[in-house]
C-alpha cells in the first residue's frame, strides 16, 4: 500500500510541485487575473500587488502569461511524448519479439536518425515544413521516440531471452500472450521511468524551439516563447524572461523527481506484491 | 609474544568471531544482520583447514576476515583475529595494509576476474612482493617461474609475459595460485578454487594447489561447499552453516565419523536409493543421427547424435561445458532446428521447428531450468504460473483448475499457502520446485531437465532429486537429464549418454556405461570426480600418469 | 600495433563514412518532406506565379529529387555549398569565419568542462554516498532539468548587468588580440561549460564506480596496495576507455548546446546562422550547416569508438 509517510521528502516535493503544474495547466483560464493577449500596464512594469510578476514586452500580465504559458507547454509537452512513447515502444517491442529483417530495417533506420542531433535534424525539418502546433508535434514526437524504441528494445529483448519467455514459447503460447503477459509487466518499471524523463525532454525540446523563434507562434506563448519575448529586458537588468525559464526548470526538476521515485519504487519490488 | 596462551607453531587463531552487515531492504528503515555467529578457529603452521558449508554459511567472510576484509559493508564488529601472536584488528588500516599480500594471500573463485586485464601475468604475480619489499624485482620473476614450474603450467619461462585474456581458467587460477604464494606468505586463503572449473580440469588444478601447498609450507584456509574437495586437502575441516560453527575435527573423523546430523547429511549427499531398469523395447524418444549448429555457423555443436528414451525412465546425458548437451535438448524441444537428422517421438516424426510442432506434442515435452529464478515470470504467481499450462493445454478455469494446482502443490510438497506468492518469495529448492510443478501440470511423458540441480546447495538438490524419482514413480514420466555431474547420474540414470565435443562418445544402460573397459573420455571423466575418500586425489593422479605412460 | 585493431579501426571508420553518406540523404530528404510545393510553402499563399516559377528554377525543382540530391552532394564534396537564397553570397565562403567561432567557444569550453568534469567525477567516487557525492549529483540532477537559456541568462544577469565583468554579447571581429576574444567569450563558454558539465561528470562517476566494483579491485586490495595505488595502478587503466567515450559522448552534445548559446549571446557562429536561415526558410544554407553540424557529431562518435578499441587489452594483444 501506498503510504505518503515513506514517501521521501524530495519525491514528496516532486509530487505536489507536479501535481501543481498539471492543475494550473487544467485551470488556467479560471486562475489568470487577465487575459492571455490583454494589455493592462506599461512595459515590464516590476512586480507589485497588482500585478505579482509584473508585465512583460508588450505590457501583458506576466503570471497570466505564465499560467496560460504552462496550459500550451503541457499540452504540447505531453501530446508529442505520448506519441513518442506508443510509437518507439510498439516499434520496439515488435522488433524483438519478431527479430529478423523486420528488427533489422527499423533499428538501422534508428541509427540513421538518431547518427543527427534531434535538434539539428528538428531545424532542417522545420526550415520546409509550415509552423503549426500539429507539425510541431509530429516532429518532436517522431524524432524523440528513436530513444523510445532503442530502450524498448533493449529491455524487451533482455527478457526475450529469459528462461520463463522461452518456457511460455514452448509451451506453445503465442506473441499476444507473450508480449503482454510475459515481456510488457517485466519491462513496464524502466519504461515508466523513461516516460518522465522522455517528458522533461519534450518540455526542453519544446522551450528550445519556441526560444528559437521556430516552435509556438505568437501571440500564444509557451514559457520558452516567453523567454524569448522578453530577453532583450535582460541587459536592462529586468528580470522577466528569468520567470519562464526558472519554471520550466521547476518542472523538469520536479517530474525528474517523481520519475526517480517511481523507478526505485516499483524495482524494489521485485515482482512482489503491488 | 603479546598474547601469552599463543601456543608454539600457532599461526591463526580466531577468537568468537562476530561478523555484521547492514543491509537496506528497499521502502524500509536499514537493518543489521549477523553474519557471523561467535566463531572460534586456530590453525597450525603448514596446516590446512578446509570450511565448508552451503551458501550463507559465512565461510568466506570467515576467510577474508583473516585479513581483516570486509566485502560491501561487512563489518567485524567482535572478537579477536590473532595472526602471528598479534590482534590484527586492533593494527587498523595501515596494519592489514602490511599484512595484506605478505603475511596471508587471497585466491579467489574466479581468476578470470580477479586479474586486471590491462596488466601482463608477470607483473600482477610479483606485484605484492615489490610492494611489500620482500624482493627485488629479479628474485621474485625467478621465484614466480619456479612456480610456474611447480604448477605444471606451459611455458613457465615465458607465460608471464601475457595478458589474462591469452590464459584459459584452469591455468589462471593455477597462475593466481602463484601469485599468491609469490609473495611466501604464511597463509593463504583459497576460496572456491576449483569450483568454477570442469572436473577434469580441477583435479589438475587441485594436485598443483596440494602440491605447492606442500612444497611451501605454507598454512591454508580452504574454503569450498564440496566435501569431497576439502577432504584432499585439508587436515582439518570445520562444517559451517548460518554463520554457525556446527563440527570442526579432523578431515577422517568428519568424512568417516561425523558428530553432527547436518555433517552427516552433506557426507551421505549422494547416496539414493534408485534401482535401474532395463529399457525396453520400443523406445518413446528417439534422436535420430542429429547435427546442428547455431546461426549457420560451420562449427557443428552436435554431431551425429542418436539416443533413445524409454517410456517412464532417465536418460542422463552428461559432459563438460562445450560438450553439447544443452543443445541436445534445444534440437528436441525445436528451439535449435536440426540441419539433419530428426526426432521421433511415439512414433512419428516432430517437426523440426517449434513453430512447426502442433499444441499436443509441445504438451508431451516440458522442460525444467538450472535457473529456476529466470524460469518463472516474476509478476506472476505461484498459482498463474503452475495454472497456466492447465489452462493452456486442457482448457481448465476457475475452481477445477484452483484445485489441480493445489493437488500439484501437495505433490511437490509445498502447501496450498504458495499460491499467492511470488517467486522472489521462494527459496532456491521451492522455486525448483514450482518449475517441476508446472512442468507436471501439461502431463507430459517427458520432461528434459537442464542442470536442474546444479544451481543448488548440495542438501537441497538431493531433495529435488528424491522429489523427481518419486514422481516418475507416479506419474511414470520420462526425464532426459542433463548434467555435468556424475554423482547425479549415478544416482537417478537408467541409461547414460557421454557427450564430448558435440558427439556422444559411449551410450548405454548404467551398469554398462559405468563397467570397465572405458574409452578415454569416459575414463578421465569417471576418475576426475572426486570421491569422498582420503588418498583419492592421489591414487587418481597416479592412475592417470600410468596410463598416459602406457599409452 | 597489431592486425585486428588495426581493421576494426578501419572497419569503424568506413562505416562512418557510409554513415555519413546516409545521413547526406536524410537531411536531403527532410527538406523534400513537404507534402505540395516547395516553393509555395517558402512563398506563401500570397506569391505570384512569376515569383513561384523563379524559385522553382533556382531550386532546380524542375529536376526529380535524386538527380537534385546527387548534383547537391557532388557540390559539397568539391568544397561548392551553394549560395544562399536570402543573401544570394556563396556559402562556404560565409561559413569559414563562423566554423571557426563555432570551434573556438567550443574548444575552450571543452578544455574547461573535461578536466573539471573528470575532477569532480574521481571526487565523488571518492567519498561516495557522502555528502560530496550527494551534493555533486544533486546539482547535477538539477542542471540536467535547466534549459541552456536558462544558465545563460543566469549568467548575463548576475555577470554582465549585475557586475558587468564580461560583456552580455559576444561580439568577435578580426584583429581581435587572443585576450580579448577569450574576454568576449567567457560567458558563452562558461554557459557550454555548465551545459555539458553534469552529464560528463555523472557518466565519468559511473564509469568509474563500475571498475572499482570489479573483482581485480579486490585483488590488488588484497594485495595490501593503498587506495590511491589501487586506483592508480589498477582502475584507472580501466577506465581509461569508458572515460574518452564519455568525454566523446558529451563533446557531441556540446556540438548541440552551441546551437542556443550562440544565440543567446548573439554569437556570430555556425548555431545562429543555422537557426537564422531557418527562420528565413533559406534551404540551401539550413543543408549546408546541417550537414556540417552532423558530421562533427559523427566523427565525436567515431573518435569515441576507436578510443575504446585501442583502449581495450583484449583488441591490443589478441590471443
Amino acid at each position: 500500500m501506498l503510504d505518503i509517510r515513506r514517501i521521501p521528502i524530495a519525491s514528496l516535493i516532486g509530487i505536489v510541485l507536479t501535481t501543481l503544474f498539471v492543475l494550473t495547466a487544467v485551470f488556467a483560464p479560471l486562475i489568470a487575473p487577465h487575459g492571455n493577449a490583454e494589455i493592462i500596464g506599461d512595459v515590464w512594469e516590476p512586480m507589485s500587488a497588482n500585478h505579482w510578476l509584473g508585465t512583460d514586452n508588450l505590457g501583458r500580465d506576466l503570471l497570466s502569461r505564465m499560467i496560460y504559458g504552462a496550459r500550451i507547454t503541457l499540452f504540447i509537452a505531453v501530446l508529442a511524448t505520448a506519441l513518442s512513447f506508443s510509437l518507439g515502444a510498439i516499434l520496439g517491442f515488435s522488433a524483438a519479439v519478431f527479430g529478423g529483417w523486420y528488427d533489422t530495417l527499423l533499428s538501422r533506420l534508428v541509427d540513421l536518425l538518431m547518427s543527427i542531433p534531434t535538434l539539428i535534424m528538428g531545424l532542417v525539418v522545420l526550415s520546409v515544413l509550415p509552423s503549426n502546433l500539429v507539425t510541431l508535434i509530429l516532429v518532436m514526437g517522431i524524432l524523440d521516440s528513436t530513444r523510445v524504441y532503442r530502450l524498448s528494445r533493449a529491455v524487451a529483448v533482455d527478457i526475450n531471452v529469459m528462461d520463463y519467455v522461452e518456457a511460455a514459447k514452448l509451451r506453445g503460447e503465442g506473441s499476444g500472450w507473450i508480449i503482454f503477459r510475459e515481456i510488457l509487466p517485466n519491462a513496464l518499471s524502466p519504461l515508466v521511468s523513461e516516460l518522465g524523463l522522455r517528458f522533461i525532454y519534450a518540455v526542453l525540446f519544446l522551450s528550445t524551439l519556441s526560444f528559437l523563434g521556430l516552435g509556438v507562434q505568437p501571440p500564444d506563448a509557451d514559457w520558452g516563447g516567453m523567454v524569448k519575448e522578453n530577453k532583450d529586458g535582460i541587459v536592462f537588468g529586468i528580470p522577466a524572461a528569468l520567470i519562464p525559464a526558472a519554471a520550466i526548470a521547476a518542472l523538469a526538476i520536479s517530474v525528474n523527481l517523481v520519475a526517480d521515485w517511481v523507478l526505485n519504487r516499483t524495482t524494489s519490488l521485485k515482482g512482489g506484491r503491488g | 609474544m603479546a598474547d601469552t596462551k599463543a601456543k608454539p607453531g600457532l599461526l591463526l587463531d580466531i577468537r568468537n568471531l562476530r561478523i555484521e552487515a547492514t543491509v537496506y531492504p528497499p521502502g524500509e528503515a536499514p537493518k543489521t544482520i549477523t553474519l557471523v555467529h561467535d566463531v572460534s578457529l586456530t590453525l597450525e603452521k603448514g596446516k590446512v583447514l578446509g570450511l565448508i558449508g552451503e551458501s550463507g554459511a559465512g565461510k568466506s567472510t570467515i576467510g577474508l576476515s583473516s585479513m581483516g576484509y570486509g566485502r560491501g559493508g561487512v563489518r567485524i564488529t567482535g572478537g579477536e583475529v590473532i595472526l602471528n601472536g598479534r590482534d590484527i584488528l586492533k593494527g587498523g588500516k595501515e596494519g592489514f595494509r602490511k599484512l595484506r599480500g605478505r603475511e596471508v594471500c587471497y585466491v579467489a573463485q574466479s581468476a578470470a576476474a580477479a586479474f586486471n586485464p590491462a596488466h601482463r601475468l608477470m607483473d600482477q604475480v610479483v606485484e605484492a612482493s615489490l610492494l611489500h619489499g620482500t624482493a627485488t624485482r629479479a628474485e621474485a620473476e625467478k621465484r614466480a617461474v619456479a612456480l610456474f614450474k611447480k604448477l605444471s603450467l606451459p611455458n613457465p619461462e615465458t607465460i608471464g609475459e601475457r595478458f589474462p585474456h591469452q590464459v584459459s581458467g584452469g591455468q589462471l587460477q593455477r597462475v593466481m595460485t602463484a601469485m599468491a604464494l609469490c609473495s611466501e606468505p604464511d597463509l593463504i586463503v583459497f576460496d572456491e578454487p576449483t569450483t568454477a572449473l570442469d572436473v577434469t580440469t580441477q583435479i589438475d588444478v587441485l594436485a598443483a594447489i596440494k602440491d605447492a601447498i606442500r612444497d611451501t609450507h605454507v598454512a591454508a584456509l580452504y574454503i569450498t561447499h564440496d566435501l569431497a574437495v576439502v577432504a584432499q586437502v585439508s587436515d582439518e575441516i570445520m562444517v559451517l552453516r548460518h554463520g554457525r560453527l556446527v563440527e570442526w575435527g579432523g578431515t577422517r573423523q568428519i568424512i568417516k565419523e561425523p558428530r553432527q546430523e547436518y555433517t552427516n547429511a552433506l557426507v551421505s549427499v549422494h547416496e539414493i536409493e534408485h534401482r535401474e531398469q532395463q529399457p525396453g523395447t520400443t523406445p518413446m524418444l528417439s534422436v535420430k543421427n542429429v547435427t546442428a549448429a547455431y546461426g549457420g555457423s560451420h562449427v557443428k555443436v552436435l554431431k551425429n547424435v542418436s539416443v533413445d528414451i524409454f517410456p517412464g525412465q532417465t536418460l542422463a546425458v552428461v559432459g563438460e561445458s562445450g560438450s553439447g548437451k544443452s543443445t541436445l535438448a534445444r534440437a528436441i524441444t525445436g528451439l535449435l532446428p536440426p540441419e539433419q537428422g530428426s526426432v521421433v517421438f511415439d512414433g512419428r516424426t516432430l517437426g523440426n521447428k517449434l513453430s512447426d510442432r502442433p499444441k499436443e506434442d509441445l504438451r508431451q515435452l516440458q522442460m525444467i531450468y538450472q535457473m529456476a529464478d529466470v524460469a518463472m515470470n516474476p509478476r506472476q504467481t505461484v498459482g498463474t504460473i503452475i495454472g497456466r499450462p492447465l489452462e493452456f493445454y486442457f482448457g481448465m478455469k476457475g475452481r477445477e483448475r484452483d484445485k489441480r494446482v493445489a493437488e500439484l502443490l501437495d505433490e511437490i510438497e509445498m502447501g496450498k499457502g504458495f499460491v499467492d506468492r511470488y517467486p522472489a518469495e521462494l527459496s532456491g529448492g521451492q522455486k525448483q520446485r514450482v518449475c517441476i510443478a508446472r512442468s507436471l501440470a501439461a502431463k507430459p511423458k517427458l520432461i528434459i531437465c537442464d542442470e536442474v540441480t546444479s544451481a543448488l546447495d548440495p542438501l537441497v538438490a538431493n531433495g529435488i532429486l528424491k522429489l523427481l524419482l518419486n514422481l516418475q514413480q507416479v506419474e511414470k514420466v520420462a526425464y532426459l537429464f542433463i548434467t555435468h555431474d556424475l554423482a547425479t547420474v549415478k544416482s537417478i540414470a537408467d541409461s547414460i549418454a557421454v557427450m564430448y565435443r558435440g558427439e556422444v562418445v559411449r551410450y548405454g544402460s548404467k551398469s554398462k556405461v559405468l563397467t570397465p573397459p572405458f574409452d578415454a573420455y569416459t575414463d578421465l571423466l569417471l576418475s576426475s570426480v572426486p570421491e569422498m575418500e582420503i588418498g583419492w586425489l592421489e591414487k587418481a593422479i597416479a592412475g592417470r600418469r600410468m596410463e598416459s605412460a602406457g599409452n | 600495433m597489431s592486425s585486428p585493431i588495426v581493421k576494426l579501426v578501419a572497419q569503424r571508420i568506413a562505416l562512418g563514412i557510409l554513415l555519413l553518406l546516409a545521413v547526406s540523404v536524410l537531411i536531403f530528404a527532410g527538406t523534400q518532406i513537404l507534402p505540395g510545393d516547395v516553393a509555395q510553402a517558402i512563398l506563401g499563399q500570397s506569391a505570384t506565379p512569376e515569383s513561384l516559377a523563379n524559385l522553382r528554377e533556382q531550386l532546380g525543382l524542375n529536376q526529380p529529387a535524386y538527380i537534385r540530391y546527387f548534383h547537391w552532394l557532388g557540390g559539397v564534396l568539391t568544397g561548392d555549398l551553394g549560395t544562399a537564397m536570402s543573401s544570394g553570397q556563396d556559402i562556404a565562403t560565409s561559413i569559414r569565419e563562423r566554423l571557426w567561432n563555432t570551434l573556438f567557444l567550443a574548444f575552450w569550453a571543452a578544455i574547461v568542462a573535461i578536466p573539471l568534469a573528470i575532477t569532480l567525477g574521481l571526487i565523488a567516487v571518492r567519498y561516495r554516498n557522502g555528502w560530496v557525492d550527494k551534493l555533486i549529483s544533486g546539482v547535477a540532477l538539477a542542471s540536467t532539468s535547466f534549459p541552456e537559456f536558462f544558465i545563460g541568462y543566469l549568467l548575463v544577469f548576475y555577470f554582465a548587468v549585475e557586475h558587468q565583468w564580461f560583456p552580455a554579447i559576444s561580439t568577435v571581429y578580426e584583429g581581435m588580440s587572443l585576450g580579448e576574444r577569450l574576454q568576449a567569450i567567457a560567458l558563452p563558454a562558461a554557459a557550454l561549460t555548465l551545459v555539458v558539465l553534469a552529464h560528463m561528470m555523472r557518466m565519468t562517476r559511473a564509469a568509474i564506480l563500475n571498475v572499482m566494483q570489479s573483482a581485480y579491485v579486490e585483488t590488488a586490495e588484497l594485495k595490501g596496495l593503498s587506495g590511491f595505488a589501487v586506483i592508480r595502478k589498477h582502475a584507472f587503466p580501466n577506465a581509461i576507455a569508458p572515460i574518452i567515450n564519455v568525454v566523446m559522448l558529451n563533446l557531441a552534445y556540446l556540438v548541440v548546446g552551441v546551437v542556443v548559446v550562440e544565440v543567446i549571446f548573439v554569437y556570430p557562429g555556425m548555431g545562429q546562422y543555422l537557426v537564422d536561415h531557418v527562420t528565413k526558410r533559406d534551404v540551401p544554407v539550413v543543408q549546408a550547416v546541417g550537414l556540417i553540424f552532423a558530421a562533427v557529431y559523427i566523427t565525436l562518435n567515431i573518435i569515441a569508438d576507436i578510443g575504446a578499441i585501442v583502449a581495450n587489452p583484449r583488441l591490443r594483444h589478441p590471443k
